[in-house]
């Protein structure tokens, strides 16, 4: 793709295809650009490594120096923040909550999205631009009432009502970027499944969702992490009930201010950072990829 | 509809993708096959099921929650009492929520453009920062870059929060130490997030640094879908880095930069965990105080239910209004001319 023609305009030194990579301005700017991305880098990382490594500190050397590597590289820290102040089960809940509300998101929202994009019926378009609504409203407004839509069906305080408060909130993105990835399926798939004798259920379960496997991988992979990160909805409607990590880890920190243990605190917070970071490393390619997936028109 | 009775009558889907233009696609599929158990059942499973729990979960609270704004409700009692706009003039004459109004206001103006700004350099530098021979590239290692600056955006932000407050800690913090370390003395238990003149920005930073990666992965991914040869285009015309910058890849990835500026409004509108981790009070002076807060304290500690819903419609109005305008100037900045490929 890079094939030039030396037609005779060209004059200029920048276009002989054959010439040495790099020029003294292209060292400039290649050595600016990796300073501004290192210092960048750094911001990020800094006060990651820093958190982790007072995790394992005391509070007293905490408070001595913010540098200094912590005396003994002991676990006692996480021992308390896993069992006494709950982290431990609150990170079991989160996982039960994000898990089921996940499945259950994705599966709903691909059938809604399915329909939305590959059928034509009254009330269809309105449906859409229901959905589209929902992303922009801003959740609050919704708090008050949901809390009271859920005490009436005695669902306050639960886990399945977190689930499906979750599922309610996440479908509407899921169903905008499932939409125009179903949209973009061919049609004469489904003809060739018609033709086959397969039902419309079939067809779906069979023959459309494995297609649009690579559009659901992402999704699912923004949907967990909203859901995980997910702070506003527990602490409204499931402040009394079983916590969930974000709930947790803000009502351990609010504790913090009378107790000072700040090295469990520390080492609530890399509990709750780590195991998300490692699964990001390990599916980052993926990520990286389905993100310009959902966003080319 | 009528053109319908003149096609053959064995009109389904298969056929319908050939007969001539006519005919609208459409049209031909409102013909009715019978219905079936099988076609019955899938749309009331598929969406039926999704739409009940949308409609139950997210649209009526939506719903309800400008009927309350207009009552005096306070939740526990069983009698609400209609007093029209009462709320909303409450509210309006309420001067810390008028202030948090402000410090919104404030979030809105700059988070975005700030959060943009920067992601958009950094995106430009790892994707178009490389040679400027031969084949369009980015810089070396540029995907180390991509993937660690998108290390914040898997952080829950109550986790962020709590962090950045320990790295702002007067004493034992991590940023003081370092400025101490460099010799700044008058930093020696600066209290970054006490003080009303350095809160508000401070926590902006923690925002900004929080979603940074994100839209900076976003960009990149719409750089990336740029086509090479447009690049190549505007290098043998003799554009500089820059000037590809501002006349190729900002006007090709305008969609995108809208949607991020969106978002990030919507957020910098919310801004309710951040906030709340920080400084959970309001800040020093009511200084980081949002109208989320307010909200959220006004309905479940002090349980009025009706004067939070007319909060919420108020962030709701806000909402829709910066989206309008974000749009508006868009359209007119040139952005409805059709610039994409």
């Amino acid at each position: 793709m890079t094939t030039k023609v030396s037609t005779p305009e060209m004059k200029s030194l920048h276009f002989q295809p054959r010439t040495p990579a790099t020029t003294p301005g292209d060292k400039v700017v290649g050595a600016v650009s990796h300073t501004a991305l290192t210092i960048w880098t750094l911001i990020v990382i800094l006060p990651l490594l820093w958190t982790f490594m007072s995790s394992f500190k005391t509070s007293s050397e905490i408070f001595a120096s913010p540098f200094a590597l912590p005396g003994e590289w002991k676990l006692d820290n996480y021992v308390k923040a896993w069992s006494e102040a709950g982290i431990g089960s609150a990170f079991l809940n989160s996982i039960i909550v994000v898990a089921a509300a996940l499945v259950i998101v994705m599966v709903l929202g691909a059938m809604c999205a399915y329909v939305l994009a590959r059928y034509t019926f009254p009330g269809s378009r309105a449906i859409y631009y229901l959905m589209l609504a929902g992303l922009t409203f801003p959740i609050f407004l919704a708090m008050v009432p949901l809390f009271f839509v859920l005490k009436n069906m005695g669902l306050l305080n639960t886990l399945p009502g977190l689930i499906l408060v979750y599922v309610g909130f996440a479908l509407p993105f899921t169903v905008f970027f499932l939409f125009s990835f179903f949209k973009s399926l061919p049609h004469e798939i489904t003809e060739a499944a018609a033709l086959d004798g397969a039902g419309e259920w079939r067809t779906f379960f069979q023959v459309m969702l494995p297609m649009a496997k690579p559009g659901l991988a992402s999704v699912a992979i923004f949907n967990f992490l909203g859901l995980w990160n997910q702070f506003l909805i527990p602490v409204s409607i499931n402040a009394a009930g079983p916590r969930v990590l974000s709930q947790e880890l803000a009502a351990f920190a609010g504790q913090m201010g009378y107790a000072v243990d700040y090295g469990a605190l520390f080492a609530a917070v890399s509990v709750t950072v780590i195991p998300v970071l490692i699964v990001y490393v390990i599916f980052q390619r993926q990520l990286q990829g389905s993100v310009s997936q959902g966003t080319s028109k | 509809m009528t053109s319908v009775k003149t096609q053959q009558s064995r009109n389904d889907d298969g056929l319908a993708a050939v007969v001539p233009a006519k005919a609208p696609p459409q049209v031909i599929r409102r013909r009715r096959k019978p219905l079936t158990w099988d076609k019955v059942s899938f749309f009331a499973v598929f969406l039926g099921l999704p739409l009940a729990i949308y409609l139950l979960f997210v649209i009526w609270p939506f719903i309800q929650a400008f009927g309350y704004s207009l009552t005096d409700w306070s939740g526990f009692s069983p009698n609400q009492n209609f007093i029209g706009l009462e709320n909303y003039v409450k509210i309006f004459t309420d001067d810390i929520f008028m202030k948090a109004m402000g410090n919104n206001i404030l979030l809105v103006i700059f988070l975005p453009i700030i959060t943009i700004i920067l992601s958009l350099v950094l995106a430009s530098l790892v994707t178009v920062g490389g040679s400027s021979k031969g084949q369009i590239k980015g810089l070396r290692n540029s995907s180390f870059y991509r993937v660690v600056s998108f290390f914040p955006y898997t952080i829950p932000a109550v986790a962020i929060g709590i962090m950045w407050g320990q790295i702002y800690d007067p004493s034992g913090g991590l940023l003081n130490g370092i400025l101490t370390g460099l010799g700044l003395d008058q930093f020696k238990d600066f209290a970054w997030l006490g003080d009303k003149n350095t809160a508000m920005i401070a926590t902006m930073f923690v925002i900004v640094w929080g979603f940074v990666g994100f839209y900076m992965v976003l960009f990149v991914a719409g750089i990336k879908g740029i086509p090479a040869e447009l690049f190549e285009a505007a290098r043998i015309d003799g554009a500089g880095r820059f000037r590809t910058a501002v006349s190729i890849t900002i006007p090709l990835i305008r969609d995108n930069i809208q949607t991020a500026y969106i978002y990030m409004g919507i957020l910098a509108l919310d801004a309710f965990v951040y906030m709340a981790a920080l400084n959970s009070g309001g800040g020093p002076d009511n200084s980081t105080l949002v109208m989320a807060q307010q909200l959220f304290f006004t309905a479940f500690s002090k349980g009025q239910f009706g004067l939070a819903s007319a909060m919420g419609v108020v962030l709701a109005i806000a909402t829709l209004i910066f989206s309008g305008l974000v749009f508006l100037v868009n359209r007119l900045t040139g952005g409805d001319k059709d610039v994409s490929l």
